[in-house]
């Protein structure tokens, strides 16, 4: 690379061939996982297990208590599980319990040969699977809808914003679990800190129960968090009740939380690399 | 070991020459996974994860109402105690071994149990012992005493016996439900998706069935055991089960446990290992 980084052709030229990159991972990952559709269709049928869990809890709920909770109905909670699940699946990115096998096997010694950083590889990979996983739940969504009979009154700004918010909500988590697996660059032993941060984040980002649900303190504490810009804020963006300004705000929060994932990958990155000896063959 | 002939040896009776076996290895396992004792401190961290958040979200429930279906705070964690120590249970002996016959089916390795000399539907289901995993026995344990004290109507020995028959006959189904899940690897080889299914379904015995709707709990009572496994030995704890239901319960162990090794001796007569 002899060019100037100012050299706009230069510049050009790498966005092309990121751009380039993105998109043969994506088409790759999408041929693969559509292989394995019975699989895939296998877990994602196990998934829909915890929200129906809950979903039916708090109906009851709902229904003991006068016909509602916090403002949610049996169909406004049957709407919010119901989306939470393609947030779910949105939100499966590639797990920090993956590390090990990538730091003890050898393999990520290929990945550092590679002229881009190895996120990237990652982030085209899992958001090409993507398509897949949508176009697999459909059919679980008019299912889950036919049974519990959702209520949802929605607005086209708040179709497109949750259009956008599931992706923001996609790259938030890869990156917050790509700095979690990390850590296994210094310990193995990193079982324990991947569960708590597991429950911090079951609690603290809507996916237990609407944070509206929450009692005030656990919200105040949940603010100063990621969490909710992956499951609560998408959810919420189409479910509603929200008004445009929280809509606004919420996608800022998102971008603002998108930029600080980026700034720590980058640089716990460029030091774990340090701590890695390569093993493998 | 001689055979024929003579007085018949008391510890080759069939029953108890597969009990000794069975606690034969799980001597072995669980001496080979106490080497790790660290591993106490993770699971019994993790252990107390999954119980500080059950005890969250019900008191988020109690916080709305003050019963949920009929059902009780105290009763509702004597159900949090039953599921966390069946659950245990499962992970504990049921899971590992249903994973290690299903990598068996998968590399051909199975036909080094069907040579042994001893029965192996008994082999494939007391090979393998994950010990540490029991920590979740004994937190279930005490937020089951927990419970009974805040129930506060004590419990008799009758009670006691009922729940004890009717843990035993809900560990009983769940091992042959597993069973039978992974008998069918003889003509599915490829099932890995089978224990996170079933670890999310399992996920429903955190509640009483009853709160189910009705397709949901005939579901969760017949086609996966979770009812029996769960509900009715919490029946037991908080005085609400029934001789009837006891007795079905058992009745229905030992059918399922009929079928099992019926179905099980089907699929091997069509098994023709991975080595041909």
């Amino acid at each position: 690379m002899t060019t100037a980084p100012q050299n706009p052709v230069a510049t050009v030229g790498r966005l092309r061939s990121m751009v380039d990159l993105y998109v043969r991972t994506m088409k790759v990952a999408v041929s693969v996982q559509f292989q394995y559709r019975v699989g895939n269709y296998l877990y994602m049928v196990g998934m829909v297990a915890e929200p129906v869990i809950y979903l039916v809890v708090w109906s009851t709920v709902a229904r003991a208590n006068g016909g509602s909770v916090s403002g949610y109905t049996a169909g406004g909670f049957a709407a919010y599980y119901i989306v939470w699940t393609l947030v779910r699946n949105m939100n499966i990115v590639f797990t920090p319990y993956g590390w090990e096998q990538r730091i003890r096997q050898g393999r990520l010694s290929g990945q550092l040969l590679q002229p881009v950083h190895p996120i990237h590889h990652d982030l085209a990979f899992f958001a090409g699977w993507k398509f897949v996983v949508i176009l697999l739940w459909l059919p679980i969504a008019a299912v889950l809808s036919a049974v519990f009979r959702p209520s949802l009154h929605t607005s086209a700004a708040q179709v497109a914003t949750f259009a956008v918010a599931i992706w923001g909500a996609y790259l938030i988590r890869s990156m917050f679990l790509w700095l979690l697996g990390m850590v296994t660059f210094w310990t193995t032993r990193v079982g324990a800190l991947f569960e708590l941060y597991f429950v911090a984040e079951l609690l603290l980002s809507g996916r237990l129960v609407p944070m509206r649900i929450m009692p005030g303190w656990v919200r105040d504490v949940a603010g100063f968090l990621p969490f909710q810009s992956t499951f609560g804020f998408p959810i919420q963006s189409l479910v509603g009740p929200v008004t445009g300004r929280e809509l606004l705000t919420g996608l800022g929060t998102q971008a603002l939380w998108i930029a600080i994932g980026a700034g720590l990958v980058a640089v716990v990155w460029r030091r774990a690399v340090r701590q890695y000896s390569a093993v493998g063959n | 070991m001689a055979p024929g002939g003579g007085t018949p040896d008391p510890w080759e009776f069939p029953p108890v020459r597969a009990a000794r076996l069975a606690w034969l290895y799980f001597r072995i396992g669980a001496m080979n996974e106490l080497q790790y004792r660290v591993n106490f401190l993770v699971y019994l961290f993790q252990s107390a994860l999954a119980l500080g958040t059950g005890l969250a979200v019900l008191a988020l429930v109690f916080g709305r109402v003050s019963e949920l279906n009929g059902w009780s705070r105290p009763e509702l964690l004597a159900v949090m105690g039953v599921f966390t120590i069946m659950g245990g249970l499962i992970r504990t002996v049921i899971q590992p071994n249903m994973t290690q016959f299903m990598t068996d089916v998968q590399e051909g390795t199975l036909d080094y149990v069907l040579t042994k000399p001893a029965d192996a539907q008994l082999l494939v289901s007391v090979r393998m012992v994950a010990i540490w995993q029991a920590v979740d026995v004994l937190s279930g344990a005490v937020v089951l005493a927990v419970a009974v004290l805040r129930l506060g109507h004590g419990m008799g020995l009758a009670h006691a016996l009922g729940f004890a028959v009717a843990l035993l006959a809900g560990a009983v189904m769940i091992y042959c439900f597993w069973m039978m899940l992974t008998t069918v690897a003889f003509w599915v080889v490829r099932i890995d998706q089978i224990v996170e299914l079933f670890q999310g379904i399992y996920q429903a015995g955190r509640w009483p069935v009853g709160v189910y709707p009705g397709w949901l709990k005939i579901g969760l009572t017949f086609l996966v055991p979770i009812a029996f496994a769960v509900t009715v030995p919490a029946e037991g704890i908080t005085a609400r089960l029934s001789g009837s239901t006891l007795a079905g319960a058992v009745g229905l162990a030992a059918a399922l446990f009929g079928l099992t090794r019926w179905f099980w001796r089907f699929g091997l007569r069509h098994y023709s290992g991975a080595s041909s």
